[in-house]
């Protein structure tokens, strides 16, 4: 469908990909009226330091946000904020809000994201228990943060590990909780998963693998033990949850837009209704490099379909679609990852880990499909590249480390 | 307080105050300065930021350091006073900056 002659474009939601799109749409030339109904109280500010730097206290509110408030007027973008929609109509084609009224469309972009999962354990709703999403949990988790307490982080992915980093870094006394036989199990392979265990563990770090969490117990409604499904209790002052999330697909849902583990959307993140975008965490994308669709939840994949669908709105070719990929910060070390690894079949080390330098390769029939680089950006950018060119590489010039990763790229076929 | 000038590939320059402690990168977005995209938003994690630093301030903007380095080994069009912007902190030093913007951070 040919939407050039827009003039009322909504997004709901107001997080990384809804603002990727506002810039988006006006950088592609489009001039009628932009909404962004936003569920929290800020403007679109960015996520990844909250487990990172922003927990630690190294950076400072305002240089979270991508835009300042200037911006948005600036660019004429209606910024409705503190604000729940509660129903696409898509015959109307209009935005129910909370509060009453509705907002029409010519085009929709539904950018409302994810949520984390909740805990199902008894305790959960206890005073000292905090998920890690927003920057609303970070300034209630902050304060907390005291050298000396003790703190217990469910769950060993990315949020966890990157929350344990910060707050050995603050001297808690910090336990990770994990359920699967080691950390970062959904996302990594065996050989990364040890090595951030060992890193952890020699900054202090208690990992507890093959940890069930039965129940929080708390006084006065405050947290003050974890019970293990062994029984074990463990002291907690403070109780971070990070155990995955979930996408928010029931507005798109109630209004019958295809869903299956996100929005399904096609290369232009449209969905199945022509007038109808989804972009970031809450939608399941072709993954044009895997010959899959999937759910992506990361910074590049929240940019990458906020452009999509301003250049599909706005009748521009659709970007280049970039290879995923993501990044980590925990203590000195910097992870970078290009790719997807499900579904490997060999794994290839490049470099020494007791260095702390160093990747692991990720083949499929002799494909490269992915990469974890620490401290090793010559990996992570070559890869990137030749991911997408669907190079095969053989695991002994990969591991070559006489070879530089310009030569073996400018080599690959 | 620094002005700092962004010369975008086709020539045309955009002059603009920066605050002390925030990135030249930083300054660059929320000034909607072209041919900045920054995707990871000055993590040090994506070279999307590239710059070239005029001649004239080398020397006060100093040097990369390693990590900074092997980044910009890999980005298109690399040159002896090519830097990524979030790893340019602005101080009153650099008042009078110009750094200009690639055709292309991809």
């Amino acid at each position: 469908m040919d939407l050039s002659d827009a003039k009322r474009v909504v997004i709901i939601g107001g997080g990384q990909a809804a603002a990727q799109a506002c810039a988006s749409l006006r950088l592609f030339g489009y001039q009628g009226d932009i909404t962004l109904i936003g569920e929290e109280p800020a403007l679109p500010y960015q996520r990844p330091p909250l487990s990172k730097a922003y927990m630690k206290g190294e950076l400072a509110e305002e240089r979270l946000y991508f835009k300042p408030a200037t911006w948005y007027e600036d660019q004429n973008i209606d910024t409705v904020l503190s604000v729940r929609a509660t129903k696409i109509d898509r015959s109307a084609q209009t935005v129910a809000l909370e509060h009453g009224g509705a907002v029409p469309y010519d085009a929709l972009i539904i950018a409302t994201g994810s949520r984390p999962r909740a805990l199902p354990v008894a305790g959960a709703d206890l005073s000292g228990v905090f998920d890690l999403r927003d920057l609303a949990d970070v300034e209630r988790i902050r304060p907390r943060m005291v050298a000396g307490r003790k703190l217990v982080i469910v769950g060993a992915g990315y949020i966890g590990l990157e929350a344990a980093a910060v707050a050995r870094q603050l001297d808690l006394d910090v336990t990770v909780l994990e359920m699967e036989d080691r950390v970062l199990a959904r996302v990594t392979s065996p050989i990364m998963s040890q090595f951030f265990a060992d890193e952890h563990t020699r900054q202090g770090v208690e990992i507890r693998t093959g940890a069930k969490l039965a129940a929080l117990k708390g006084a006065d409604g405050k947290v003050t033990t974890a019970v293990l499904a062994d029984g074990t209790e463990l002291e907690a002052d403070i109780v971070l949850v990070g155990i995955g999330i979930l996408p928010n697909v029931e507005l798109a849902e109630d209004a019958g837009i295809a869903c299956s583990n996100g929005i399904l959307t096609d290369e232009d993140a449209r969905t199945n209704d022509p007038r109808v975008f989804a972009a970031g965490d809450c939608a399941a994308r072709p993954l044009v490099h895997y010959g899959r669709k999937g759910r992506l939840e990361s910074v590049h994949n929240a940019i990458e379909q906020g452009k999509l669908a301003a250049a599909a709105i706005t009748g521009k070719p659709r970007p280049t679609l970039d290879c995923p990929w993501f990044w980590s910060d925990q203590y000195d070390l910097k992870l970078q990852i290009a790719g997807l690894s499900q579904g490997y079949d060999a794994t290839v080390v490049r470099g020494d880990p007791e260095a702390r330098k160093f990747a692991v390769f990720y083949l499929q029939n002799g494909k490269l499909i992915a990469v974890d680089a620490i401290n090793s950006p010559p990996e992570f950018l070559a890869s990137k590249k030749l991911i997408i060119t669907g190079a095969h590489l053989a695991p002994e010039t990969l591991s070559d480390t006489s070879q530089s990763m310009k030569e073996i790229a400018a080599a690959a076929v | 307080m620094a002005k700092i000038t962004y010369v975008d590939h086709e020539g045309t320059e955009r002059v603009v105050e920066a605050t002390n402690g925030e990135s030249v990168m930083e300054t660059a977005i929320k000034n909607s300065i072209p041919g900045i995209d920054a995707d990871c938003g000055g993590a040090c994690a994506c070279a999307t930021c590239h710059v070239y630093v005029d001649d004239a301030f080398m020397e006060k903007v100093g040097q990369p350091e390693d990590m900074e380095q092997s980044m910009l080994d890999f980005a298109e069009n690399v040159q002896a006073n090519s830097r990524l912007s979030c790893q340019i902190s602005v101080s009153d030093d650099l008042d009078g900056l110009k750094v200009t913007t690639p055709e292309s951070q991809h």
